[in-house]
């Protein structure tokens, strides 16, 4: 058996052992992996609700009259397109273009916004962020807290998940618009952002909550359960994601990867800049020799893709499967693959591609997601 | 985790119940199946093909990851679960019973003696 000792703990890890999960190692945390079974838990998200305990993501709050402005110099998407109420996807990159992170922002107000970031890049997005206040931003008005360690995140997920939080809560949460976020309370709990977020494709609402007391986070957890959310883990959320063509970080991109070359184009708001980065994507965008991400189906039952194996036509390897697994709801395998240069802009949607498995080729068709509409 | 007294152990998380008539069963542990979760299919060779101690003869499939199967004692494979086919979640529901997952003729039997004990097994997981 694995051994935790050193790992980081969410509040909630005594609930989630006395629930049965099975817990990983994930991002430096202990995190639940499944519960009951992942099938189980993949179907309660698609066709009821669903929640998990997410809290292992990073929160950085960014405040003053000038966080706007450092916020569009750190991120490519463009801010002004995020209004106060609203939540928005985004991604910070280097110097070089590589994705550093990609992320949430939530603008409470102009000059106040939560920045939500994977939990394996806590540490370094800290630094990425602090680095450009520093060499960019030292004489503004801005301020950056790392509240990580102080906001716990729920995520309830699936088409019953309003009508399950309705009556525990103050937001009239249907009246929220799509990634759109209200502060409120929750089962009691005062000061909780609920918003209309997810990484599962469905209908939902994410909830963060403040853990200075721990409290208040198992409160809500045992509450949302006893009204018959299912407990889900890292597991359903993984194929959950991966159906409706969701990015992993660490998997789908890291720092060697453009977001131009990780499907991230809509977000890349090239005119909103500058930006970090700002320049090399743009170089790579006009020149367009770069790999590009696509997604395929397998074409045969029984053939799983996994993140490295390789992809190949005619006989030559052309790219590397970043992410895969068995899709629930179709019963097939689904992935995603980079390909490099030349072949990213000839292999569109439709054309066959074989994945080596186990040394063995078998055959799938390059298909844009999401895989499950 | 079940760790049954009436079948053996190896260190790659099978088990193998030996019959009087020198063949034996073979499957994987309750432990193995918990740690892979919900399995998807398996796909081992097919009858008649015989294997070394250690052998890979086949990989199981969870929608999370995939294993190898290695034997745990010599011999020919004489039977395949074909339950398994339509319904691979046997494997985690019965890992000792119903999810059994080959039939072996034993090329080997003395290699029993260096298998596991229930005992020796949960040592090794816990």
């Amino acid at each position: 058996m694995p051994t935790f000792g050193a790992m980081k703990k969410t509040p909630l890890y005594n609930q989630h052992i006395e629930q049965g999960a099975r817990c990983i190692e994930f991002g430096g945390y202990v995190m639940p992996v499944s519960y009951e079974g992942i099938k189980q838990e993949h179907q309660a998200v698609r066709t009821g609700a669903g929640i998990f305990d997410v809290s292992h993501m990073g929160e950085f709050f960014v405040t003053g009259k000038d966080a706007s402005s450092f916020l569009q110099m750190l991120l490519i998407n463009d801010v002004t397109a995020c209004p106060p109420g609203k939540a928005q996807y985004t991604a910070m990159c280097q110097e070089d273009g590589g994705v550093i992170d990609d992320c949430l922002i939530y603008c409470r107000s102009e000059d106040e916004w939560l920045m939500v970031v994977n939990a394996a890049n806590i540490d370094k997005d800290w630094e990425w962020v602090s680095h450009v206040k520093e060499t960019h931003f030292s004489e503004a008005d801005v301020t950056l807290e790392n509240h990580s360690h102080r906001m716990g995140l729920l995520a309830l997920q699936g088409p019953a998940s309003f009508d399950l939080l309705q009556p525990l809560t103050d937001v009239e949460v249907a009246s929220l618009p799509f990634y759109g976020f209200s502060m409120g309370t929750v089962c009691g709990v005062s000061d909780v952002w609920v918003a209309t977020t997810g990484y599962t494709g469905e209908k939902g609402v994410e909830l963060y909550i403040p853990t200075d007391d721990p409290g208040n986070i198992q409160a809500i957890w045992a509450t949302l359960l006893e009204a018959g959310a299912v407990p889900c883990g890292l597991g359903a959320r993984d194929t959950l994601r991966l159906e409706k063509g969701f990015n992993l970080y660490g998997q789908d991109m890291d720092e060697t990867v453009s977001p131009l070359e990780a499907r991230m184009g809509w977000v890349t708001k090239l005119e909103a800049g500058p930006f970090m980065g700002h320049q090399a994507i743009a170089a790579q965008k006009e020149s367009g020799h770069y790999r590009r991400l696509v997604g395929f189906v397998m074409d045969e039952q029984r053939a799983i893709p996994r993140s490295g194996y390789d992809v190949v036509s005619n006989g030559e390897t052309i790219g590397v499967v970043t992410s895969g697994t068995q899709s629930i709801t179709l019963g097939q395998g689904i992935g995603m693959a980079r390909l490099e240069s030349p072949y990213g802009t000839s292999i569109k949607e439709g054309a066959k591609i074989g994945i080596v498995i186990r040394g063995e080729s078998k055959p799938a068709t390059v298909t844009n997601p999401p895989f499950v509409k | 985790m079940n760790t049954p007294d009436d079948v053996k152990y190896t260190k790659n998380h099978e088990w193998v119940r030996k019959h009087d008539d020198g063949t034996a069963t073979v499957g994987i542990t309750d432990f193995a199946q918990n740690e892979l979760g919900d399995i998807v299919y398996v796909e081992v060779e097919s009858e008649g093909e015989s294997f070394e101690l250690d052998a890979v003869f086949g990989s199981i499939e969870a929608v999370k990851t995939v294993s190898d199967l290695y034997c745990p004692m010599s011999g020919e494979v004489l039977e395949v679960n074909g339950e398994l086919d339509g319904n691979p979640e046997l494997v985690n529901e019965d890992p000792y019973g119903e999810g059994w997952i080959i039939k072996l003729k034993l090329s080997a039997p003395e290699e029993w003696d260096e298998l596991l004990t229930a005992e020796g097994y949960q040592a090794i997981i816990s």
